[in-house]
């Protein structure tokens, strides 16, 4: 698969942390969930990524805490291990191979030394039908331990790890699938199924969503599609059950929790509402309102203080008990589509695209960490299933990250909406600032939107937009009224024989702009708006524009619909060369002459990188991903690779990153680039044990205190004299005075080292102790000194200074004697 | 927990004309008082001492009145035609006055009869005028010359023929009591020095000249003439130094503010213009019910008088300071400077412990009523009268929310009579409004599916959507003939484009229509 053995095909960061629920440790220090190939491990005060657990080689599917040590956790994974960990210190303790892919683990306290654990029932991926099997554990102290005794505890469950719950004290488990409720007594090894009719009286449906016991009473409660909650009494019955309503969610009910007490019950679902129910008082309620999306999973730590919500969004929030909200864990959004292209900003060289409903989510490559997001629509969420909502549908940047441009967009029938905003960055806030909005800037969908670039500081920036209403329009920033400040205007509405422009480009100067009309490239002058010439290779319209950067900016690339790729001379007004591949996506490097082709040949897509002026490609990758890649990006570097090997040297400014058919954030590295990943991730651990609290600036400014002396104890001349040798042996020897002139300051810190003997030796010759102190304070001068000296000159005899001279003449006047002793012992 | 996010109330451009402190100063003035005289007021002069009377020309009558009275205080009508150009002595004590039968009048503003009567002028005499040193008067006639009198012997002192055709304006130079200027229909104006006995400047303003003045400094003349309003740089020899044309008909008048930083032109267009005299830029436009033949000012601004060829004087005088400030205070009363600073002047001690408040966030009403998703009633709220008049864009913006959310339908149904009506009498004030109706649309069509059933039940709503009707007939008639227009337009530029074939469509549908988003 892999052409050049030294570029890789990695993931880069963003996967979902909401997959399944998280897990918080007994300390409700630490939170684990699993994301992607790994668990991770935040602060739940921090809010920062402690430990990177990974071994796993396929999806994380379940994270569980051992019962039996509260320092431990099991998980499990598509690739059919169950691995135990010690997450406080990131430690692979042992590895239990399963052979089937697992779908979700279960461990009760009652039960030591199992684990129950859903796996299909037959080997095979594609399966539909699921059992909850137990697995037995052995005690070995083998690290890889194959597992084989697995028993079958309940066959055709759900594989949702949510629609099975270990009831009061691991008696019982109680597992929901479509319409049916099965209890399981462990003991008795017993079920008892209870099931509901398909539709209730209102037509609502009735069929499980979730399912949870109470910890010390016998009381199941079920979530309900219709939005119902069900608390189920007296199941140990067949006939004689009984069950009572709680209704508050207009929909499926997504999650439900049950304090460690018993005392409240925690419900979420899509309305974003964190929903407290009185165990027992059903008429009471608690609410959290507008938690930001649809809840998925709510969970309880072990000692009651924290509820953490998951989010559709990849967001993890936790909730104090006391109902605040305390931190917020948000990994990349991803929706079912980027709208908007992938951006960098060119300020904080944070990816940019849509996230939320409404929002440009600002997302840090370097560190995996969003920034944050920019509300772009400013109107409140509100869930409905149908209901359409303003999307961010187009940004732009400006080179210099100072103006940003968005249009959102809501289409509801027939109606279109459109709105053009223009962000303004205020460096005061440090984030950006409405400063106009254009309503309905176009009659049609807006299909390009792209700043011209700022050669120097007095051109205004000009935005250009193009619709399928057949218009581009070039907006300018200009001063309308003196009171208000200024703000931007159309300046020029330009047509092509009522042809739809798609795409539109800037040359890197900004003079000329390129825009698109189904086969046909118009360049229009920038300064003038007048049309300059025209460009088209029929058939195929224009799907793709893009200038050449640099020494290549005299080319126009494009790509068209009739799998051409396009360079054309602006020089001549001709057609370069033109090959034919079936191009996906082409982008240029802002920061050197390269291009990349994503090109997808019969399901799989092959990357290319070229530059416009030479005919063989620099790099090409086959099958970098299956599916198309719509998206892409190149984000530069914050230091520059220094790779040589010519493959490779295109990675050196930027990094090329790009979305997958299944929304994963993809990039190019290479292998030295990845050496360095490994190490610097080793460092990264965060203390956080004590949590600053007012006792511990008390305490803890004490004990620093008391250790501080410590190390003041041991002499300090010791080491800075050490710290001289080093300087001297470090420096290249071409550089160095002459041998005769450094011996006897290589002598003299030697000298020091030994200050107690010689105290001890003559303790009464107190003239000669205040002469060494002054020694001591010239020598530290003259190590001060070396450092220019050896700069300056390769000259054979450095012109000693007075005050060198003098020592000198003391030196020699010392006595050496007891020299003598040290050097031949 | 993110808080409510309240709703979006778009703020639209402001119609109309803007509020600057040109449009602020000019408009507090009180209503005009409107005197009725004789004929066409053809001038209006002040006396340049307290108390400020202005003598007013019109027919065969002077009348001077008070600052504040509507009756003449005084009236010189031993006129045996019309007179022109009664004007004031530089010490308030003598008027001069021009007549149709070519005899200038002096009059002491005192007596009833004149003092004085030169005759030498063939013709009507339109321009009198006392030189700075008091003794000598200058007139113009419309037998082309204009001519120099000495006012204690009464004798003529010189005579000059320079001028081509009628001499119907000019002034005396304030400073220089030998300088004075006069303006013809020649389209020339010309300035005279005593000292010689021809013109040392002439300035050709190309239409026929009415109207002539000089700045208190005397380096700038303006003229008006035809459409235009000129201005000349006298110690450059006469050089235009701007040409203005904001007027489209004959401008008949010019004056100046009291600091000379503005500079008002009436004009047969039934307009004032004021200009600011620095940039020549208009900054404010008084209308007039008819054709504006003579403007003054009064000293410090403190009213405006115009006449007018339909002989009506119009005075505004300046609302008193007091009287300006009045309608403001009452607006609004705020709570006592004390409750501000309550507390604020506290300042922490060091182990003191600061306690934050917590910011409690605003919510407009209709906000509170969306966030807890009670539709109707905030639909109800937002149609409050006082924010149905005042603040359409708001009641607007909540409908939008509402149909935005869904819920429109049901926040419009449901509804008794008197409901209804309020809903539907905001749709028929609002409806058509350019700013407004892409979204009021919507509820109109809602509102007609919901109680379709019962039309008929009720005269007041029955006539309520007769009306929606009729206006939305009217609407559509209106938005045909703008299309229409349009069309023309549209010919009209693309005739007037150069034929160049690549050109012509880069711009074609540029036609000003889109370029006013």
């Amino acid at each position: 698969m892999v052409e050049h053995a030294d570029i890789r095909v990695v993931h880069r960061g963003g996967s979902k942390i909401n997959f399944r629920a998280p897990v918080i440790s007994d300390d409700s220090r630490l939170l684990l969930c699993a994301s992607g190939e790994c668990v991770k491990v935040y602060s739940t005060s921090t809010e920062e990524c402690v430990h990177h657990l990974r071994a796993h080689t396929d999806v994380v599917t379940g994270v569980v805490l051992r019962p039996s040590n509260h320092l431990q956790v099991y998980s499990c994974s598509m690739d059919g291990t169950i691995r135990l960990w010690d997450f406080t210190d990131a430690i692979l303790i042992k590895t239990y191979v399963i052979g089937q892919p697992i779908y979700s683990i279960y461990a009760s306290a009652q039960h030591n030394g199992v684990l129950f654990i859903t796996i299909p029932m037959l080997n095979d991926k594609t399966s539909e039908m699921f059992h909850l099997v137990a697995v037995h554990l052995q005690q070995s102290t083998e690290q890889l331990v194959e597992a084989r005794e697995l028993s079958v505890v309940i066959s055709h469950v759900s594989s949702n790890p949510a629609a099975i719950a270990f009831g009061r004290a691991g008696e019982y488990l109680a597992s929901t699938k479509g319409l049916q409720l099965e209890v399981f007594f462990l003991k008795k090894q017993k079920s008892n199924r209870f099931s509901l009719k398909e539709e209730n009286k209102k037509g609502r449906k009735n069929t499980f969503s979730c399912v949870t016991c109470h910890p010390t009473d016998d009381c199941i409660a079920t979530g309900h599609e219709d939005g119902q909650i069900r608390l189920w009494r007296n199941f140990s019955h067949k006939k004689e059950y009984t069950y009572s309503t709680l209704h508050w969610h207009h929909t499926t009910v997504g999650s439900l929790c049950f304090t460690p007490e018993g005392t409240n019950l925690l419900s979420g679902g899509v309305e974003s509402v964190l929903v407290q129910w009185r165990y027992n008082q059903d008429t009471q309620r608690d609410f959290l309102p507008r938690l930001g999306a649809a809840i998925t999973h709510v969970t309880v730590s072990p000692d009651g203080t924290l509820f953490t919500t998951t989010h559709s969004d990849n967001k993890i929030t936790i909730i104090r008990s006391g109902a605040k909200v305390s931190a917020v864990i948000q990994g990349l959004v991803k929706g079912e589509s980027i709208e908007t292209d992938l951006l960098i900003d060119p300020r904080s060289k944070a990816l940019v695209m849509n996230g939320k409903p409404g929002h440009l989510q600002f997302y840090s490559l370097q560190r995996d960490k969003l920034m944050y997001n920019l509300d772009i629509v400013q109107q409140e969420y509100i869930y409905q299933s149908d209901l359409q909502q303003f999307e961010v549908v187009k940004a732009a940047f400006n080179s210099s990250g100072n103006w940003l441009a968005t249009v959102e967009r809501e289409q509801k029938d027939a109606e279109l909406e459109l709105n053009l905003k223009l962000w303004a960055f205020d460096d005061q806030t440090q984030s950006f600032v409405l400063n106009t909005t254009i309503s309905a800037p176009h009659e049609n969908r807006i299909t390009a939107l792209c700043f011209s670039p700022a050669t120097d500081s007095q051109t205004t920036t000009v935005l250009v937009s193009s619709s399928k209403d057949g218009h581009f329009k070039a907006w300018q920033l200009a001063a309308h009224t003196e009171d208000e400040g200024p703000c931007w205007s159309c300046d020029f509405v330009g047509a092509y024989h009522g042809l739809v422009p798609s795409c539109c480009c800037f040359s890197a100067d900004g003079s000329l702009l390129a825009v698109s009309f189904q086969e046909v490239v118009t360049v229009w002058s920038s300064a003038s708006w007048e049309l300059l010439t025209t460009l088209s290779q029929p058939p195929g319209d224009i799907r793709d524009l893009c200038f050449g950067q640099l020494s290549c900016s005299k080319y126009l690339l494009g790509t068209s619909t009739s799998n051409l790729l396009l360079c054309w001379n602006l020089l001549t007004c001709s057609l370069e060369w033109s090959t034919s591949m079936d191009i996906s996506l082409l982008l240029a490097d802002p920061l050197s002459e390269n291009m990349a082709a994503f090109c997808s040949q019969s399901g799989y897509t092959h990357l290319f990188v070229f530059k416009p002026s030479e005919p063989r490609p620099i790099f090409s990758q086959k099958a970098v991903c299956s599916g198309k890649v719509m998206r892409a990006v190149f984000a530069p570097r914050e230091e520059m690779l220094e790779s040589c090997e010519e493959s490779s040297q295109w990675l050196n400014r930027c990094q090329l990153y790009f979305l997958s058919q299944h929304m994963d954030l993809m990039t190019f590295t290479t292998k030295a680039e990845e050496d360095k990943l490994m190490d610097s991730s080793k460092q990264l651990v965060i203390d956080d044990t004590v949590a600053m609290t007012p006792f511990h600036l008390l305490l803890g400014k004490r004990r620093k205190e008391r250790e501080e002396p410590q190390p003041a104890v041991s002499s300090p001349s010791a080491q800075r004299s050490s710290s001289s040798i080093r300087e001297l042996l470090q420096t290249p020897a071409h550089v160095l005075p002459s041998t005769s002139y450094l011996c006897s300051m290589f002598v003299r810190s030697l000298l020091i080292s030994v200050t107690d003997n010689r105290e001890e030796n003559n303790e009464a010759e107190g003239e000669m102790d205040s002469e060494k102190e002054e020694e001591d304070s010239e020598e530290e001068m003259d190590t001060r000194d070396t450092r220019p000296e050896q700069v300056s000159a390769e000259s054979v005899s450095p012109a000693l200074t007075k005050a060198q001279l003098r020592e000198l003449r003391r030196l020699k006047k010392q006595d050496h004697s007891w020299l003598q002793g040290l050097l031949d012992p | 927990m993110a808080s409510f996010k309240p709703t979006k109330i778009h703020v639209y451009p402001k119609l109309g004309e803007k509020v600057t402190q040109d449009t602020l100063y000019w408009k507090n003035y009180k209503a005009p008082i409107q005197i009725k005289q004789f004929g066409a007021v053809s001038n209006v002069a002040f006396s340049p001492v307290a108390p400020y009377n202005f003598a007013v020309t019109a027919f065969t009558r002077i009348h001077i009145y008070g600052p504040f009275s509507q009756e003449p205080i005084k009236s010189f009508t031993r006129f045996k035609d019309t007179a022109y150009s009664g004007r004031f002595r530089s010490d308030g004590q003598l008027l001069v006055a021009g007549c149709e039968d070519s005899v200038v009048r002096l009059f002491d503003v005192g007596g009833k009869t004149a003092l004085r009567m030169f005759k030498g002028h063939t013709k009507a005499v339109h321009l009198t005028d006392f030189t700075s040193d008091r003794y000598q008067i200058v007139t113009g006639s419309d037998d082309y010359s204009c001519r120099l009198w000495d006012i204690p012997n009464a004798t003529e002192l010189n005579t000059y023929r320079e001028h081509t055709d009628y001499i119907r304006c000019g002034v005396t130079s304030k400073l220089n009591r030998d300088l004075f200027i006069t303006g013809s229909y020649d389209h020339t104006v010309k300035l005279f020095d005593v000292r010689t006995d021809k013109s040392v400047m002439t300035m050709d303003h190309e239409q026929p000249v009415e109207s002539l003045l000089l700045y208190p400094s005397e380096g700038l003349l303006v003229s008006a003439g035809g459409r235009f309003v000129k201005v000349w740089d006298l110690l450059k020899q006469g050089q235009p130094l701007v040409s203005l044309r904001n007027h489209h008909k004959t401008v008949t008048c010019l004056c100046l503010s009291k600091n000379g930083e503005r500079l008002l032109s009436a004009s047969l267009d039934r307009h004032v213009k004021v200009y600011n005299t620095t940039n020549y830029k208009v900054v404010h436009n008084f209308d007039y019910p008819a054709s504006i033949l003579s403007l003054a000012l009064a000293p410090y601004d403190e009213s405006i008088v115009v006449g007018m060829t339909n002989s009506v004087l119009s005075i505004k005088h300046k609302k008193s300071p007091s009287e300006s400030k009045d309608s403001t205070s009452q607006q609004r009363r705020r709570p006592s400077y004390r409750m501000f600073v309550k507390g604020k002047n506290y300042i922490p001690k060091q182990d003191d412990f600061l306690v934050g408040k917590q910011v409690k966030e605003h919510l407009a009403k209709h906000d509170k009523q969306l966030k807890k998703f009670n539709v109707s009633k905030a639909l109800d709220t937002a149609l409050e009268s006082w924010t149905r008049r005042r603040k359409p864009e708001v009641t607007v913006a909540v409908i939008k929310e509402l149909n935005r959310r869904g819920t429109l339908k049901n926040a419009l149904a449901g509804r008794d009579e008197q409901e209804l009506s309020r809903i539907l009498n905001f749709l028929i004030g609002n409806l058509v409004d350019a700013r407004f109706t892409l979204v009021l649309v919507t509820p109109a069509e809602m509102i007609l599916d919901i109680y379709r059933s019962i039309i008929g039940q009720s005269p007041v709503i029955d006539r309520q959507l007769l009306r929606l009707h009729e206006l939305l007939e009217r609407e559509l008639d209106y938005q045909r003939e703008l299309l229409e227009v349009l069309g023309m337009l549209d010919t009209l530029f693309a005739s007037s484009l150069p034929r160049n074939a690549v050109e012509c469509s880069g711009i074609s549908s540029s036609n000003g229509f889109f370029l006013t988003y």
